[in-house]
């Protein structure tokens, strides 16, 4: 199979197209069947477990990898056929850091920039720019080898920065990383968004995709299974539900509430729950009626549906599965044998 | 890059700075690996400590149960010490492209708009100036220890010139030998495993007339004997192959260009190639 070629106009407000995308290695099949849309100043997030093609599909569209069959063009330039182009306007950071160990942080960020075209009195003041944006100068002069987990994200996306990209792909760029470091690197990809570059980003954190992206798709086995806004997504699985603990099991709670569902009332020994349409005051209705029957509740809960009950309901399996694979290597081995 | 398809709001790049951008580029990723070697001089001692210790004891300790015809073995000894140090560096190449294949830092270069081939150049270039290193400490060594030259200086000067261009050409082929295995440590190990034989069964540091038969046509055709026999011509050092009968050895010179010229004909297409290969998937 060869790369089918990509139509020669590409619409200039989306600068990450991709149809159709194929790749295979050997009799594994990473990527089944890929296409997407990235719209100017926005960030597409890239939801799926391990193994689900989501950094194939990353490598594809930043020139690593060369696909099967289907296309991409990124920042107007088709990935198979200018490679050289697309790398002149992208920055990549992946899940391991694509640094030199035994530079210091400044030199690396010193040789991306001049590698990727920069004078050397450029080179040198955006590679200061960086660090004391990435909050790094304190370690600038020390060895890479040195950093911590944290410190490596930072270094690493400000190597894909240093070259003011206009598109940028993160694969996976808060695994392994503490809650504070994954805050800031929040923080990060929004100010970039704010500045008008492009980001796709995968993650298999579905709060990270829900906080972060303004279309998310979701990719099982290789396949494209569902796109749209976070809202859009949770759409699909349904709307609110009730939970309730009753101190007790009670014989005729299904007939009480059955009027206030939207829904099957669902019984469970002393759980309780209904799917509820959001009108104002329905948990105290509820109460009242249980409470009018004799009935006493322990605990009430309203809960909205989360992109796992999303993930749940389109794939029939949870969003992390258990089994690892070369896709995405364990976190906590990341930069142990560097 | 071909121009058909840039939007008009892409800034597009002159074709003719590629070049200019190769050189760029190939200067960047050789300060890159001189970096390393400053992060960590003891990469050095195989370019500096070892050739003066190997020169030092050779010199003394072969040389005192070594008679030369025409001249004493420490000045015999010299352009051989040269060309066997100077290979016996090389296997550092080897182990250094496999280590730079393992880390992640090329998945960034390949991210990167630079030729896949400023890589390798650097890395050669780089290694380049760890032999002209070598070989400076090498004269260094054998003029205080009283090795002495019978040339012009231009003659004297090709002699280095001559092995400087073998052991670049032997870099080469530890390059692809680096690629083609799979980690530093196969690289370290098959890379010994070729440059002892070499340099040992060679005209470098004992005549070959001494040895046995099978011995002495492979230590005679054996591309070292001839860059040794070639550097001790152009010194104008004790050279007894010259009158021994053994054609690669009487005529040195030409034969040493041949084969570093084949060397590298051979592996610098053979490195890309093997490089394309392990990038890519």
């Amino acid at each position: 199979m060869t790369p089918s070629p990509a139509p020669p106009s590409s619409s200039a407000d989306h600068p990450i197209r991709a149809e159709g995308l194929v790749k295979s290695f050997g009799d594994t099949h990473a990527v089944r069947d890929v296409s997407l849309e990235v719209p100017a100043g926005t960030i597409l997030g890239v939801l799926g477990p391990n193994g689900a093609g989501k950094t194939t599909t990353v490598r594809m569209l930043t020139t690593l990898s060369v696909p099967d069959a289907g296309w991409a063009r990124v920042a107007g330039h088709d990935v198979v056929a200018e490679p050289r182009a697309v790398r002149r306007r992208i920055g990549v950071t992946g899940q391991n850091a694509t640094l030199d160990e035994n530079l210091t942080g400044r030199e690396n960020l010193e040789m991306v920039a001049r590698l990727g075209g920069a004078s050397r009195p450029t080179a040198r003041s955006r590679a200061v720019e960086m660090l004391e944006r990435f909050e790094l100068p304190h370690a600038a002069d020390r060895v890479v080898k040195g950093y911590s987990g944290g410190m490596r994200r930072r270094l690493d996306l400000a190597a894909s920065l240093v070259g003011h990209p206009s598109v940028l792909f993160l694969d996976e760029p808060t695994t392994g990383l503490d809650p504070t470091s994954r805050a800031g690197m929040w923080d990060i990809i929004r100010e970039l968004v704010a500045d008008g570059t492009t980001v796709l980003l995968t993650t298999q954190y579905l709060d990270e995709a829900d906080l972060l992206a303004d279309r998310i798709v979701v990719i099982d086995q290789g396949t494209v299974i569902a796109e749209g806004t976070s809202p859009q997504l949770k759409a699909r699985v349904g709307g609110e539900r009730l939970q309730l603990v009753l101190s007790a099991p009670h014989p005729s709670v299904r007939d009480l509430l059955a009027p206030l569902a939207a829904g099957e009332v669902v019984v469970d020994g002393r759980t309780v729950t209904m799917p509820v349409d959001p009108v104002p005051g329905l948990a105290t209705t509820v109460v009242r009626t249980l409470d009018g029957a004799g009935i006493t509740v322990d605990d009430v809960e309203v809960r909205r549906p989360s992109l796992d009950d999303v993930f749940f309901a389109l794939t029939g399996h949870a969003a992390e599965p258990v089994t690892a694979d070369d896709d995405d290597p364990l976190p906590e081995l990341e930069g142990a044998n560097r | 890059m071909t121009a058909t398809t840039i939007p008009l709001d892409e800034p597009s790049v002159a074709p003719d700075s590629r070049i200019g951008d190769w050189v760029r580029d190939v200067g960047v990723m050789t300060r890159r690996n001189l970096l390393h070697i400053r992060r960590e001089p003891m990469q050095l001692s195989d370019v500096t400590i070892q050739p003066a210790l190997f020169v030092v004891l050779f010199v003394f300790v072969f040389g005192s149960a070594m008679v030369i015809p025409g001249g004493t073995y420490k000045d015999f000894a010299i352009a051989g010490m040269l060309t066997m140090v100077m290979v016996t560096a090389t296997p550092g190449t080897a182990v250094g492209i496999s280590t730079d294949l393992h880390t992640g830092v090329i998945d960034r270069f390949r991210t990167l708009p630079m030729a896949p081939s400023t890589i390798l150049a650097g890395r050669s270039l780089a290694d380049l100036l760890s032999l002209v290193l070598c070989a400076t400490i090498v004269a260094i060594t054998g003029f205080l220890i009283g090795w002495r030259t019978d040339a012009s200086l231009l003659s004297v000067l090709a002699g280095f010139g001559l092995v400087l261009l073998f052991a670049y050409a032997f870099s080469w082929l530890m390059l692809c030998m680096g690629m083609a295995v799979t980690d530093p440590e196969s690289a370290q190990a098959l890379s010994w495993l070729l440059v002892f034989p070499i340099a040992f069964v060679s005209y470098a540091i004992v005549p070959t007339e001494g040895m046995p038969a099978v011995l002495r046509s492979i230590a005679n055709w054996n591309p070292l004997s001839s860059v040794s026999a070639g550097a001790r011509e152009l010194f104008g050092n004790p050279n007894p192959a010259a009158h021994s009968g053994a054609w690669p050895l009487e005529h040195a010179i030409p034969v040493a260009i041949g084969w570093s010229l084949l060397i590298l004909a051979v592996t610098i297409p053979a490195a890309i190639r093997l490089f394309r290969r392990r990038t890519a998937d």
